[in-house]
């Protein structure tokens, strides 16, 4: 198959894999935390390279998930021991852990093969350079594969927590009066997080994954009041603004990862002028209408 | 490595000279600005801010052609402005919180940015290469003429700040206020988001656009560690950036692939840890001594009022208390109770005698002014909250350590003046010397 | 139907301390508060009451030019709030600022000498000296240097009042200055407030406590969205008038 069939099927994957678990973080005002989470994991990501030596998809997401926890763990220590406020908390640790994570790029660049533009952006263009084999048969590129186990997940942990995630993302307070422990699933939200932007890393790079992980959600908080929709509408929005990108991409001759971005913006943009509730122009053009 | 170091500090080399003093500017005003979007709350708006202004950068380029580094300060402010005004527009104009606006913002400028560079690398222009220092900082690649024209700005921030240092104290203490007495609030508002902008385009020279929130925040939260006076925190985060600033450009010049802006994190990261531990007001090691100290206090008095209960049915206080009659009533290691035990010993409050210990008399005194707190609560706990006698001990263990003279008095009027507890055991009167 | 159109309709102009006409205040298109018409007697403790959510710290707001006005004006003696900024101490709500700011409790009060400095100038001998004084009015000139973290909610709120007293106005608009304080701090706050009105000057309070109505003010202004009442303390606080504001909520 072609190597463009390859890189839509990831880029589409990738937006379906962040959307749905964006609205959660959207709905639950996490936005920043997931930022927080995307910088954090590449410390993780580079010491698993370092220590096995291998691409192993299991030792990333442990590296990963370890440093996630890590990351949570520090922003409380500075909030509280420092009196600071959340976000900047926030801000002091995930930067400490983005620069470990670029300085053990640098110092070892011999023996990782990342590079500070992948950690940026990716390498969403050379997916096929990386194939998953089973005996001697091509399965196709790891990072679709990866990226779909995530998305099976994702959609298993929804489908599975979907009434007491609903409860947890609109009354908290009211979760726990319930008796759902908000605390596990805050975690297991924040798990979630850490393991899609784990699988979108290779493609989209640590940062732009927020752009997946937020854009599409809050441009479906935009569109829908219905949380089911909103989970659906924001996967497409997602694909969406994957294959976009790639069209832009290819107009600019330009990073896949950055014009997918731009093109979730663009949509966003799009929902806040013609929204059927809340859009600028929808509103505008309705008091103009009142008018006469 | 030790010629290195000594090359670099004797400051002989002029590109040396120029990345030092550079660095002391650039992050210095970055840091001073800095505690200002951190008082406010606007710690990741800073963030936001710098990710948007690398689309910018890039237009700069792309319309001109040129590197000059004001053209391409220009496009960071333009953009970063642009920035804070998207974040202020989805707030004001959509049910989008505040956190998403500023990912939002964040990411899809960022990928602006990274389109446009990217867009231009593939041009094969070969002056691109200046430009991707705005990702991750190179202080090292600053010219004298660089260093003149940002350092220049950097001052005209730090002097604007002076100037306005009343009024954005005020913006940030209490906006409402501001606007009360007829200040200039949208005006003093644009200006300091301007200064800050601005700031960030500065710093973005030295730490890149990913880590520039690191050079906005951790030196205003390291520096708010130390001091409650806004005067000295401006100063003290001045200082923090710029000392990372050398720090970081020194540690880059060592090896020649290691990049300045993540050095200067992790520089600064460490002078905010270490302030989050050793600070005298707010530190953990500050906060770690004074709850040993409350915990220690609270024993000893726990064990006086122990040692009074065994003596006051029959008025025998001159019986000694062993260590273990005290462990029956109280949770604590035989060694712990010694240990109290020695320091009221050293206060006067009981002596050692054959068999175990003795309250003094100025033990007895301080052991009564306790029960009398103790029962007296439990009095007002019954009498004025109608709680069973059987539930209130527990609350007046606690209590009778926080209450003190002022309230003890109005208990006492409040109560009428009692002589017994709900338990019928007789509150210890004060005696008048 | 409204008492607002029982008062006098030839009022001495230059006399009243705050006058307003036909307000409206609107959060995001939603009025807040609709056609406030009202003249406030000068020399008085006026208490500004209604239930939760009828408007009446936007009143105050609205009046202090805080908020923007959708419709409307607001006169102080006669003069537009602009020209008269200088004869009105506004107290905000004690929650409303952060008290972890990096400052201490003398450099709060010095703050409300800014108004009459100009923009860039710094606070002279004599404003410290008025900040002193303010502070010793509230019986908080011990605690000066102390930092504003460390302070009881009764203490915060004497460091506002003599925040606003260093104004040195004639029209003081307070939004509930006694919510949460001890009663030390009220019979402090409260003491205040009369000197204040034997000076002439005239305070505006929003109040929450009904019972201390009658007892602390001289006249209301009862509010739900819309005005209700407004008039002495005597004549206006009755239980006909309090049953408007409710049953209309």
């Amino acid at each position: 198959m072609s190597t463009t069939f390859w890189i839509l099927l990831t880029a589409c994957l990738t937006g379906i894999a962040c959307g749905p678990i964006g609205c959660f973080l959207v709905l639950r005002r996490l936005v920043m935390m997931g930022d927080a989470i995307s910088h954090a994991v590449l410390p993780g990501i580079v010491v698993g390279y370092l220590l096995t030596g291998v691409r192993d998809p299991f030792i990333m997401l442990a590296g990963a998930l370890g440093v996630g926890i890590i990351t949570a763990w520090l922003t409380g220590i500075v909030h509280h021991v420092g009196q600071v406020d959340e976000g900047a908390s926030m801000g002091v640790v995930f930067t400490l852990l983005f620069a470990i994570g670029v300085i053990l790029v640098s110092a070892y660049t011999g023996q990782v093969d990342l590079d500070a533009d992948c950690v940026l952006y990716g390498e969403i263009a050379y997916v096929t350079w990386d194939t998953f084999q089973i005996g001697s048969t091509d399965m196709g590129p790891r990072a679709v594969w990866m990226l779909g186990g995530i998305v099976a997940m994702n959609v298993i942990f929804i489908v599975m927590f979907y009434k007491q995630l609903k409860i947890c993302a609109f009354d908290p307070e009211l979760a726990s009066s319930l008796g759902i422990p908000t605390g596990v699933f805050h975690y297991l939200l924040m798990t979630m997080t850490a393991m899609t932007v784990v699988a979108a890393f290779e493609s989209v790079g640590a940062i732009l994954v927020v752009a997946m992980l937020a854009v599409p959600a809050a441009t479906a908080y935009l569109l829908t009041r219905h949380l089911w929709f909103m989970l659906i509408l924001s996967a497409v929005i997602g694909c969406l603004s994957g294959l976009l990108g790639y069209g832009l991409a290819a107009l600019f001759d330009s990073s896949i990862s950055g014009a997918m971005a731009v093109a979730a913006g663009i949509l966003f943009l799009l929902a806040i002028l013609f929204s059927p509730h809340h859009g600028i122009a929808v509103l505008w053009a309705r008091r103009l209408l009142h008018n006469r | 490595m030790w010629e290195q170091t000594l090359r670099f500090f004797s400051l002989q080399d002029a590109n040396v000279r120029y990345v030092v003093f550079g660095s002391i500017l650039l992050a210095g005003a970055t840091g001073v600005l800095g505690c200002f979007a951190f008082l406010r709350k606007r710690s990741l708006l800073g963030d936001a801010i710098a990710h948007a202004t690398l689309p910018g950068v890039c237009l700069a380029y792309l319309s001109t052609g040129s590197k000059e580094p004001y053209v391409l300060l220009l496009g960071a402010i333009a953009t970063g402005w642009l920035g804070t005004l998207c974040v202020d527009w989805i707030r004001r104009f959509s049910p989008v919180k505040e956190d998403a606006a500023i990912g939002i913002v964040l990411s899809v400028f960022f990928g602006a940015g990274i389109l446009l560079l990217t867009t231009i690398q593939s041009m094969g222009q070969a002056s691109q290469a200046g430009l991707d220092k705005f990702l991750f900082g190179q202080t090292a690649s600053l010219m004298k003429r660089d260093i003149l024209i940002l350092g220049g700005l950097a001052f005209f921030l730090c002097v604007v700040c002076f100037l306005a240092f009343k009024e954005f104290k005020l913006l940030c203490f209490d906006v409402e206020f501001a606007r009360s007495i007829g200040l200039p609030v949208r005006l003093l508002e644009t200006v300091l988001t301007t200064l800050v902008v601005a700031a960030i385009a500065i710093g973005l020279q030295m730490v890149g656009v990913v880590l520039m929130a690191a050079l906005l925040i951790t030196p205003a939260a390291a520096a708010r560690q130390w001091t409650d006076n806004l005067t000295r925190m401006v100063w003290l985060s001045g200082l923090i950036g710029a000392f990372s600033g050398v720090a970081g450009s020194f540690i880059s010049s060592l090896a020649p692939r290691m990049p300045t802006g993540p050095w200067m994190v992790v520089t600064l990261s460490i002078l905010f840890g270490l302030s989050l531990i050793l600070s005298p007001q707010r530190g953990y090691l500050t906060r770690l001594f004074r709850h040993t100290q409350t915990r220690t206090t609270i024993a000893a008095e726990n064990i006086l009022s122990t040692m009074y209960r065994y003596a006051e049915p029959n008025g025998r206080f001159l019986r000694p208390v062993s260590v273990r009659d005290i462990l029956r009533y109280r949770s604590l290691t035989s060694v712990g109770a010694l240990t109290v035990l020695r320091s009221l010993k050293r206060q006067g409050l009981v002596s050692e005698t054959r068999g175990g210990w003795l309250l003094t008399e100025l033990g007895i005194k301080s052991a009564e002014n306790l029960l009398r707190r103790h029962r007296l609560w439990e009095l007002y706990l019954t009498e004025q909250l109608n709680i069973p006698p059987h539930r209130v001990h527990r609350s007046a263990d606690e209590v009778e350590h926080w209450i003190t003279q002022d309230q003890e008095d109005q208990l006492v009027s409040l109560l009428d003046s009692p002589l017994r507890d709900p338990h019928e055991r007789e509150i210890p009167q004060r005696k008048d010397e | 139907m409204n008492t607002a159109h029982n008062e006098p309709q030839t009022p001495n102009l230059a006399a009243s301390p705050v006058e307003v006409a036909d307000l409206t205040v609107a959060y995001s298109r939603r009025p807040v508060l609709r056609d406030i018409n009202l003249m406030l007697p000068e020399g008085q403790l006026i208490a500004i009451i209604g239930p939760n959510g009828a408007g009446k710290s936007t009143l105050l707001k609205a009046i202090m030019g805080i908020l923007p006005l959708s419709t409307g004006e607001v006169k102080i003696f006669g003069k537009p709030l602009e020209e008269q900024r200088g004869l009105v101490a506004y107290v905000p709500q004690r929650g409303s600022v952060d008290w972890d700011f990096p400052t201490h409790v003398l450099d709060v009060v010095l703050m409300g000498r800014y108004g009459t400095l100009g923009l860039f100038q710094r606070p002279g001998k004599t404003d410290r000296e008025i900040a002193w004084s303010c502070l010793s009015k509230v019986g908080m000139e011990e605690f000066a240097r102390r930092q504003i973290n460390q302070l009881s909610g009764g203490q915060q709120q004497r460091v506002f009042l003599a925040r606003a007293l260093a104004q040195e106005a004639e029209i003081y608009l307070m939004d509930e200055p006694f919510a949460g304080v001890d009663a030390a701090t009220e019979r402090a706050v409260i003491a205040l407030l009369r000197e204040l009105k034997s000076q002439g000057k005239t305070v505006v309070c929003v109040h929450h406590d009904l019972q201390t109505i009658p007892t602390y003010f001289d006249h209301v202004v009862l509010i739900n969205m819309h005005l209700i009442a407004n008039g002495p303390t005597t004549t206006t606080y009755t239980s006909e008038n309090l049953r408007r504001p409710m049953g209309e909520a």
